[in-house]
């Protein structure tokens, strides 16, 4: 096999599996913010948060498996106790639409406080995790040599959007998650307990974040930055994708993923130009997105 | 004690001097009504006299400021919606609101109260489906792809679903055909056969004084006239006081 078809697989794989981990982040962020209408600015940061909670567990126990269990559990806790002691409670002074901004300064600090408070703990530098032994190293098949870990993020983030669909479309609680975005009031009247499932809702979303940042830790450098970058392809995602589509979602981290492994490839420096200039322009032009549905 | 005649049924909704705000507005300037177990009873006037508010004030969806709503003796004032939704109180909203990316079927199962077993007694899938044929024959249609009229049926069908035995309904029949609403009328008056209470708010007068046991006229948040629908028909002056425009 030539050598750029070699280059063109393995750059696609790499954006493929940098798409997932976007992914995994954005669908979060599309429960969030474009389902339920929470503007939470530190949702990248319970990625980056994670991707340390990782590191510290595997200081501990030696185990990424421990890690990616327990990591995103304790994301999610306290993802919920933001909700509830929070978020919750400015939507109670009845601001109307400008309910957004207020969320957004207030979790502005936390992004802030997040990234201070990680750099006093474990400090600046870069911090390196480990791949699991099981998937370290290469795999071969069709005559091309893969990274495993690679694959490995692929196979989770399918996995997981496998089960979100399945949650959101076939059960009980994906009914009522549906219903309460659509109309909270009615579903309230209907015996929901709305608050309860938000709060839930919410959870599920850093949680989603969590797992991302434990994946992430070995694929990519570990340093409090981490957010940054991810908080912004998020906000591609879901305004390009829809605001509350998931499957949008799914299409354009794909190819925020690709962009963003080719670009370096082929015309660094102008990738991101590229990038939100196409976001700004679609945001001008369809508000609701290439995937969202029309109000 | 003997008592001769027609008993009075159990006191199902009692609501008393209700005030309720929408920011400054005082929309609900005292309202006291009550519904007996079986009645149907009709909460008339018009538009912008507080009577959609009176029905989002017993839900809870407006929270009243003042008053007292009881319903089967217990104190509900005050508390949310979805507590009083499952103290069994149904509500068939204005413009029905449906959730539209939703099935029929999942609409219907929204109206499931948690820990209700949907198999045994009360308003279960197949007694609904033999009232709204069409329910059954395309339970996987998006819910926003329905007519109006079956829109409508869907939401009384959703309210069901819970088991209510009092039913607020405000304007079923607004914006439909004159012949979907002859059904929906017909089903209300069947719906209450089976022994559900119903308050409801409706501007066709024909079809809420064809239905109703008692009514309520109100005027300017508070209720000016109470009695049958018999003693209503004997007062046009009143019927022109409080509904002709």
């Amino acid at each position: 096999m030539d050598a750029i078809a070699v280059m063109l697989i393995t750059q696609g794989i790499h954006g493929l599996a940098y798409g997932m981990l976007l992914f995994l982040v954005a669908s979060g962020f599309t429960l969030i913010f474009g389902m339920m209408g929470i503007l939470n600015i530190a949702h990248a940061s319970f990625f980056m948060l994670a991707a340390y909670f990782a590191f510290q567990i595997m200081q501990w126990s030696g185990s990424f498996w421990l890690a990616l269990l327990l990591a995103p559990i304790a994301i999610a806790g306290l993802g919920i106790l933001m909700e509830r002691l929070m978020l919750r409670q400015i939507r109670k002074f009845k601001l109307g639409k400008a309910v957004v901004l207020f969320e957004l300064m207030l979790t502005v600090g936390i992004m802030v406080c997040i990234e201070e408070a990680v750099k006093n703990l474990w400090g600046t530098d870069p911090e390196i995790v480990n791949a699991p032994e099981l998937l370290r190293g290469l795999v071969q098949f069709f005559g091309m040599t893969y990274p495993v870990y690679r694959i490995f993020i692929i196979g989770l983030s399918c996995s997981i959007l496998l089960l979100l669909g399945l949650i959101l479309f076939k059960t009980r609680l994906g009914n009522v998650v549906r219903a309460a975005v659509q109309d909270a009031d009615m579903a309230g009247a209907l015996g929901v307990n709305v608050p309860l499932v938000f709060t839930l809702v919410f959870g599920l979303g850093t949680w989603l974040a969590g797992i991302a940042g434990v994946a992430a830790a070995p694929m990519l450098t570990v340093f409090p930055g981490l957010a940054n970058q991810m908080m912004l392809d998020s906000f591609i995602v879901v305004a390009l994708g829809g605001f509350g589509s998931l499957f949008g979602a799914f299409v354009i981290s794909m190819l925020l993923g690709e962009l963003t492994a080719f670009g370096i490839q082929f015309f660094p420096g102008y990738s991101t130009i590229i990038l939100f200039g196409f976001m700004a322009l679609v945001l001008t032009i369809r508000p609701s997105g290439l995937f969202g549905e029309k109000e | 004690m003997l008592i001769w005649g027609k008993p009075r049924s159990a006191m199902l909704l009692e609501v008393k001097n209700l005030q309720s705000y929408y920011g400054l507005s005082h929309v609900l300037q005292g309202v006291s009504l009550t519904v007996h177990s079986g009645e149907i009873v009709g909460l008339l006037g018009r538009n912008g006299m507080g009577k959609s508010t009176t029905l989002k004030s017993i839900m809870g969806m407006v929270r009243p400021r003042s008053g007292s709503v009881r319903f089967q003796n217990q104190e509900i004032a005050g508390q949310e919606p979805y507590r009083i939704a499952r103290a069994g109180i149904g509500y068939v909203p204005e413009e029905r609101r449906i959730f539209s990316n939703l099935t029929v079927l999942e609409n219907l199962m929204m109206g499931v109260k948690p820990g209700d077993d949907q198999t045994k007694n009360g308003w279960t899938l197949p007694k609904l489906y033999h009232h709204f044929p069409f329910m059954k024959d395309r339970p996987a249609q998006k819910g926003g792809h329905l007519s109006g009229g079956e829109q409508q049926m869907l939401s009384i069908a959703r309210a069901l679903m819970g088991n209510p035995k009092l039913l607020l309904v405000d304007e079923p029949t607004e914006g439909l055909a004159p012949l979907m609403v002859r059904e929906v009328r017909e089903v209300l008056s069947k719906i209450n056969q089976e022994g559900v209470s119903i308050l409801i708010v409706e501007h066709n007068l024909q079809v809420a004084l064809s239905l109703a046991d008692r009514v309520y006229l109100m005027g300017k948040g508070t209720i000016g006239f109470t009695g049958s629908v018999q003693e209503l028909k004997a007062q046009p002056h009143v019927q022109e006081q409080y509904l002709s425009v």
